[in-house]
Formats: C-alpha cells, structure tokens, sequence
C-alpha cells in the first residue's frame, strides 16, 4: 500500500524510536560480550527494531532499506538463536549496520536510496558472511529484488481471462482443526461461488449418535461441482489457508480422476450429482450467501457448533467499544504528537502572560494594594500558577538528551576507526531534558568536541598500554543539572594537553608572543581562540575546517559557556553550561542613560565600582581600568547605541568576550536581577549591532538585551593590546600578552 | 454491516497503515500494541477477525493467538496472522497456534480486504 504522508511521518519517528532501541540494545549486548550480566531481551529488542524497520520500509518501497534490514535482520536472528556466537568483532560490525541502518534511513527520509553505496554493498557482503547466506546478487541492486527476502508478489486475486468455462469437482472433508483454527466452510463455499456457479451436497454419513458427539469435531464431507472461467489456481487459492486443515481434492472434469480421488468415506455417494436433492444451496456469482449448509442438509442433525461460534456478534454489541478503542495509544506510554508551532505558539502566549503578570504586579504596587489585602493573596496565587504554567509548557520543549548522546557514540566508533584507535563511549545522565533547540544547536560542536577528543586527546593503544593505562580509551559524556542550568561534560582519560606544543603553536601562528607569560588555564584557552587550529595542522578526522573557536561560538550563541580543564597523562575535560531554554534569559537589569537594558549573566564576568584612581583615560575619549593589574578597556555603552542624556557610568561590568578578550561596560546603575521573556527584534524590526534581543519589562516598558559580543565590536574604541601598551612602561621590555593576564 | 476488526502490532507505522486501510474500506477498527494488550483487547471488542503480528514485546503473535484459542468467547474466531515472513516453518507455526490465514507484508489494501474476506465472508464486503 502506497502510505499516506501522515502515516510517512509516523514512520520515521518510528524508525528514530527503532534506532534508539537498537543503539541501546547493541551496548547492552556488548557489556553482556565484555562479561556484564547476561539480558536476553536486548537482542530481541535489538531484532525486533530492526524488523520493525524492514516491515514498514517494505510497506514504502523503500527497496534498498529492506534489503540492508534484511541482511542485517538474518545475522541477528541467526545471534539470537545461539547459531553464531556473540564476539566483539562481531558486535563491532552490528553498530556499524546500525549505523548503516539509520544512513538508510536518513537517505529515505530525504527522498534518496542508499543502493549504489559502495560501502553499503561492502558491509551487506560482511552480513553476508557472517550469516553464511550466498552474497546477494549484483541484480538485487534493481528494483526487482524482492523476491530474495521470500515476499510472495502481489497479483489481482481474480484473473481478468479466464480459458473458457469448467467443471471442477471438488471434494471437501472438514477437520477438527479446521474448525479449531477459526475456519468456516460455509464461507469458502462463499468465496467459490464469486469466482463460478457452485453446487453443493453435503454428507452427514460420518455423523455419529448425538450421545457420542464431540461438537468440536468436523463430521460433515462436501462434494461441490463449480462451473467457473477461473483457472485451478483460483480454487487453489480459496483453500490457500485451510490447507492441511482439510482434507481437499479438486479434480477438472476433463481430466481422468486421479487413483483414489474419492478418498472422502462419502465419497461415492455425495460424488457429482448436480441435482441431487441433498444439493442445498446453488451459489452462483451474486454474493447471496447460501443458506447455512449443515442445518438444511441433515435437518436431524444438530447445527455444528463451531460453524455457529463464529458468526458475527451484533454490531451493537462491538459499537461502544469502538468510540474508545479505535485510535487506542500504546499503554506503556501514553503520548500525543503535536505540532512544534503549537507548542511555540504557547511558549509565546506564556511568555505574554509572565510580562503581563509582571505589569499587574506593578500596578498593584503603585496603587498601595496590600499584599496580605484579598486582591494581594489573590494575585499571589494567581503569580504561582504562573509560573508553575511557564514550568510545565517549558518542560513540553525538553527532552531526553539521549538520542543525541546516542549520536555521539557513532562519531567516537568512527573516529576511532579512522584515527587507529580504540575507544569506547560511555554516557551518563541520558534522561537529562534540555530544550529541544538546544539539542538541535548542540549537535555540531558537540560532534566536533568529540573528535577532538579521540583524535588529539586519546593516545594509541601501544602509547596507552605503555603508560600503565587500559589500551582501549574512555570517552565520557555526562549531562547533569547544575544550579538552573545543563552541564554537559565530555571527558577523555588521554594524555592531557600537550601544553608546550599548544603554546608553540600559538607562537607560530602569531597568537601569542613568544616571550609571554601564560598560566596552564590560559594556554589550554588558547585552543578556543580563532585561528589556532586550521585544517592543514589537524587530521582529517577533527579538522573539518572547523576550530574549536567556532565551538565556542556556537555555545555562546545558545547562551552557554565553555571550559576546558586538562591534566597531564589523565586526560581532559570539556565542560559546556547551558540554559534549560532559549525562550528566557537570566539577565541583569541596568541603566545606562536614563534606558534600562539586559545583559545575559551568562557573559558578565563581575561587576565593579572603580575608584578614581582606576580608570585612565588614553586618548581624547578613551579610558582603560585596572582590575588586579590588569589593564581593560572601558567601553560607553551609552555613546554605542548613541543614547542622549546624562551617564555617570559609575559601574562597570566586566564581561568577556569569545576571544577571551576582556572588556568594561560602563553603566550608571544596576537595577536588577530577573529572568526575562526573550522577544526576537528581527522578526518585528531588524537586526540593530549590538543588540540581541528584547524584552518586556514588568512596567511595560521594552528593554533591549544587549549582545556583549557585538556591542563590544560596535566601540572598538581601543584594542586591549594598545590599552596595555598604553598602560604600561615602554613597550620594548614589556611586551603585552594578547590574552588576559589573569 | 460493519465488521469489527482487531489489528495488532508492534509498530506504530503498521498499527497507522492498518487502522487507515481497513477504515476506508468501512470496517470498525481497534489496535492493540502486542499480544498482552490484544487479549484485552480482544474481550473488550469482541472483533469478528484479528490481524496480528508475529514479532512483538511481552507477547508475540503466537502465544496470542494461543490466549486467543483458550478462551471460549474467540475459540473461532478468524485471527490473520501478518507477518514479513513467508517461511514456511513460520506460517507452520502460526497454524499450529491456530491461525486462520496470514498476510504477507508489505501488503497491499486490496490483498488484505480480500484476505478478510476469505477468512469471514463476504459479508465483510465494506
């Protein structure tokens, strides 16, 4: 059946859900391979999935998914049945089908097939061998190779031409069995007067005395004479199911009646006899059903049980249940599906809410409302429910971060293979829920931050072993919460930051001055800046033209940060914080110029009150500040954003830009601290430098949220280089680090 | 008349495939997720023909046709088995459970129509 495009997409969540429990089944049985506790359920989990896959890519003509599922499917129920043993090389190659597998299904989901894949060919001729089934065919690869997995071809079930009318006689005997297994022979007889002029004649000859009768027992034989235009296959057709379960002879009248063909006790009387009188029913092609057969024929036999069981209850017995039961979910968990713009749609009717709540809490205030007043507890209840509204409708977006971690386990076996080494994936902290945004946006650094670490930060395994380590490495890759945020780590037991290497490379490169003082933290943060790694320097593995400055960035851009913490011949730890949501923003309220604007917390480093003696000025109107002998530029935020009225900037904030650059905003007060309601200015203006966002206010005032990033760039007004220059004694014999000094 | 039908199976796009099919061809249709939920199915709908899957969690299609056959309400009733598999051993296992007729998948709708038809009548004509 062609599957409409609803039933499409239920496919592919399926088959998302499918690879998740192949994924989470193939570890299972590879720490069962390793000695953990035996789980026989894992791999008919894992066959299941993969089966599940094949049956709906069958439904979809999805030829070469099928045939990859197939072959795949064939080592699997081979391992389940204990007929090839479970080894590592072996659980190896299954994850590399599933991740063939979920190629696949990606191809399929974007509309290609993955047939002319020399590498998919490669693996199916692995499957092969390990199955011991004959390589599949080079024919296969055409459209036309279903018949290898034993699918019986669809054809009409009535031929169009028929040779010209027949007489078959067939000879019917019902067994115990027939009738045991659900079947009723009134409605074959049914189903051969559609395709001819039926005659029947039934025989209750082998009906005992009523006292000895087992009701469940098939006494009754048939001899029925159909005149059809159908072929033997027709009528072969129509017992397809009840063969074996009856004993069937159907003989042409043409042809010479096979030895024996009245094998039936009845037989020689019930044999061809047209219009006989036992002939009960004359069925021909209008779908009048005959009448029922045994209760005419033998009118002193008792109707035969079974023939009764199974006619059909009332239909208003099964009516109500249909209401209910129809579109019935699966029990084990009861979800819907709903549309991401709804969800969106709601986020944005909440985040509404909170800034009107917000107003009305200000209006209260204004107009002397006491908080223990009856309008005060009321709106205090009101103010609950909320945010308790805001919780619930942001924990819609969340989800498991699990289906991504399980991603990343694919990026740590490839790149192992590639690099030569042998590492191992192990994840903790799965059922974290991050916003589904979020674990879009993380994906590519994450993948990226990961290679890294198999590529520059395990050791071979000859390194490893000479060292005292394990030969295989271990890759961790936790998500915790921590203090209203997501910390996800990814931590490698390797060799650590080679430190002199990473400070002679930033000296190469012109990043570093060679004769600079750098502290370990400050040489491992060179591994963010721009420029340090570029593709000719980095294998092909990690370097995808992709530095760890532009992972940085990407963190940033979801309003998280980024660590890193190295430690010689132990290993290293990446450590990337994160909001629960995109949708609010923890943010500091300040006043620069009679405006109130946000900055994200996330970018301020601290905040300070500088004393006079603090700030110098370089320049007619540039100041520098000195915090703890470090010189940092000032930077008016006021003449950024070209705002009139009077600043006396008497507070810095100092944030710190992706370069690790660090600036001081100059603000004149710091109002608050408050989660705010992102509101995208892109969407209702245009993007304006320097600013991020906006937000409403509790007094209904907009505010906008600053980008530190860009309104940092905005003032330019004196590079920290030239700030330090400026600060310091003649250059010659000091030279200034391009990094902070802290 | 309407004949109610008992569809089961493990997979979600099957389960949307069967429930689409067999409702435009004017059946009543109920679904059930595996073998378990089908035998509470099965007393709750009193269906005049089940489809079933063989591979399923908890209870596959065979120990449900079993449960099926054991009980007096569905002893008869026609239960279709669906499967991938045409291997004979399979369908010979199927039958000794007491299945009626199975269905190869991928089907198609006028192969299933007509494979219900065979196993319950004409009558089932939609």
């Amino acid at each position: 059946m062609s599957g409409a495009p609803d039933i499409r997409t239920t496919f592919f969540q399926e088959c998302d859900e499918l690879l998740e429990a192949l994924n989470d089944g193939l570890a299972s049985v590879q720490e069962q391979v390793a000695g953990g506790p035996s789980d026989p359920e894992a791999l008919h989990a894992i066959f299941r999935a993969v089966h599940s896959i094949k049956g709906g890519a069958g439904a979809f003509g999805l030829n070469a998914l099928v045939r990859f599922a197939h072959a795949f499917e064939t080592v699997l129920d081979l391992l389940r049945s204990g007929k090839i043993p479970a080894t590592e090389d072996l659980v190896a190659l299954l994850f590399r089908a599933g991740d063939m597998l979920t190629d696949h299904v990606t191809a399929a989901r974007e509309g290609r097939e993955n047939a002319g894949d020399p590498a998919v060919a490669a693996l199916m001729a692995e499957l092969a061998a390990v199955s011991g089934a004959p390589e599949a065919p080079a024919a296969a690869e055409d459209e036309g190779g279903e018949e290898d997995f034993g699918f019986v071809p669809m054809t009409l079930p009535f031929e169009l031409e028929g040779p010209g009318a027949q007489r078959f006689h067939i000879a019917f005997a019902a067994s115990r069995r027939l009738y045991a297994n659900g079947h009723d022979p009134l409605i074959l007889f049914e189903a051969l007067s559609a395709i001819g002029t039926l005659e029947v004649a039934v025989s209750a000859a082998r009906l005992p005395d009523l006292t000895t009768l087992d009701p469940e027992e098939g006494y009754l034989d048939w001899a029925l004479t159909l005149e059809t235009e159908q072929d033997r296959g027709a009528i072969e057709e129509v017992f397809e199911f009840v063969e074996g379960l009856a004993e069937i002879e159907i003989r042409c009248e043409d042809e010479d009646p096979p030895a024996g063909a009245e094998g039936i006790d009845a037989g020689p009387q019930i044999a061809p006899a047209p219009r006989d009188p036992a002939t009960v029913a004359e069925g021909s092609a209008d779908a009048t059903p005959p009448p029922p057969a045994p209760a005419r024929v033998a009118p002193d036999a008792p109707p035969v049980a079974p023939t009764a069981a199974s006619a059909a209850p009332p239909a208003s017995q099964s009516a109500p249940g249909a209401a209910q039961g129809a579109s019935s979910a699966p029990p084990a968990s009861a979800t819907i599906r709903v549309d991401l713009e709804r969800v969106d749609g709601l986020i944005n009717a909440v985040g509404e809410l909170v800034i009107h709540q917000a107003m009305i809490a200000q209006k209260l205030a204004e107009a002397g409302v006491a908080w223990n007043s009856d309008i005060g507890a009321g709106f205090d209840a009101f103010r609950n429910l909320t945010s308790e509204i805001q919780e619930r409708v942001m924990a819609i977006r969340a989800q498991p971060i699990k289906p991504l971690f399980q991603r990343m386990a694919r990026i740590v076996r490839e790149a192992a293979a590639v690099s030569g080494k042998t590492a191992q994936l192990r994840t903790e902290g799965e059922a974290t829920e991050v916003d589904k945004t979020v674990i879009e946006r993380l994906a590519e650094p994450l993948t990226h931050i990961l290679r890294n670490a198999v590529d520059h930060g395990l050791e071979t395994s000859e390194k490893r072993v000479a060292a005292g380590k394990p030969a295989s490495g271990v890759i961790s890759l936790s998500a915790t919460y921590r203090s209203g945020r997501v910390v996800i780590e990814v931590a490698d037991d390797g060799a650590g930051i080679n430190r002199e290497k990473v400070r002679a490379i930033a000296i190469e490169k012109g990043l570093i001055d060679p004769a600079a003082e750098l502290s370990e933290a400050e040489v491992d943060r060179l591994l963010f800046m721009p420029g340090f790694s570029t593709a000719t320097e980095v294998s092909d593995l990690s370097g995808r033209g992709v530095g760890m400055d532009v992972v940085k960035r990407t963190i940033q851009a979801i309003g998280g940060r980024i660590s890193i913490n190295s430690t010689p011949g132990r290993g290293t730890v990446i450590s990337i914080s994160l909001p629960l949501t995109l949708a609010v923003l923890d943010g500091i309220l300040i006043e620069v110029c009679g405006e109130t604007m946000v900055v994200p917390i996330t970018a301020v480093v601290e905040t300070l009150r500088p004393g006079p003696k603090d700030i110098h000025a370089i320049g007619p109107d540039q100041r520098v500040v000195t915090v703890r002998d470090t010189v940092v530029p000032v930077v008016d935020l006021g003449q950024v954003f070209g705002l009139p009225g009077t600043c006396s900037q008497d507070i810095l904030l100092l944030v710190e830009t992706e370069s690790r650059n660090r600036y001081a905003l100059a603000v004149d007060a710091i109002k608050d601290q408050s989660q705010v309601v992102i509101k995208g200015l892109e969407g209702n203006y245009r993007h304006v430098a320097g600013i991020s966002a906006a937000t409403i206010l509790g007094d209904g005032r907009i505010a906008l949220i600053i980008d530190p990033e860009e309104a940092v760039a905005q003032a330019a007004p004196v590079s920290p280089v030239a700030a330090a220059v400026a600060a310091s004694a003649p250059p010659s014999s000091q030279p200034a680090a391009l990094t902070p000094a802290r | 008349m309407s004949l109610t039908i008992l569809a089961i199976d493990d997979s979600r796009t099957i389960r949307e495939m069967l429930n689409a099919a067999l409702s435009a061809a004017g059946f009543s249709v109920h679904l059930a997720v595996d073998g378990e939920d089908g035998l509470d199915k099965l007393s709750q709908t009193a269906p005049d023909v089940v489809i079933t899957d063989i591979n399923m969690p908890r209870l596959d299609g065979f120990g449900f046709i079993e449960g099926a056959r054991a009980r007096d309400e569905s002893r008869a009733v026609p239960i279709l088995v669906l499967t991938t598999e045409s291997a004979a051993d399979l369908k010979a296992r199927a039958r000794d459970a007491g299945a009626t007729g199975w269905i190869v998948k991928p089907f198609d709708e006028m192969r299933l129509i007509s494979a219900i038809h065979r196993v319950a009548g004409m009558r089932a004509a939609g």
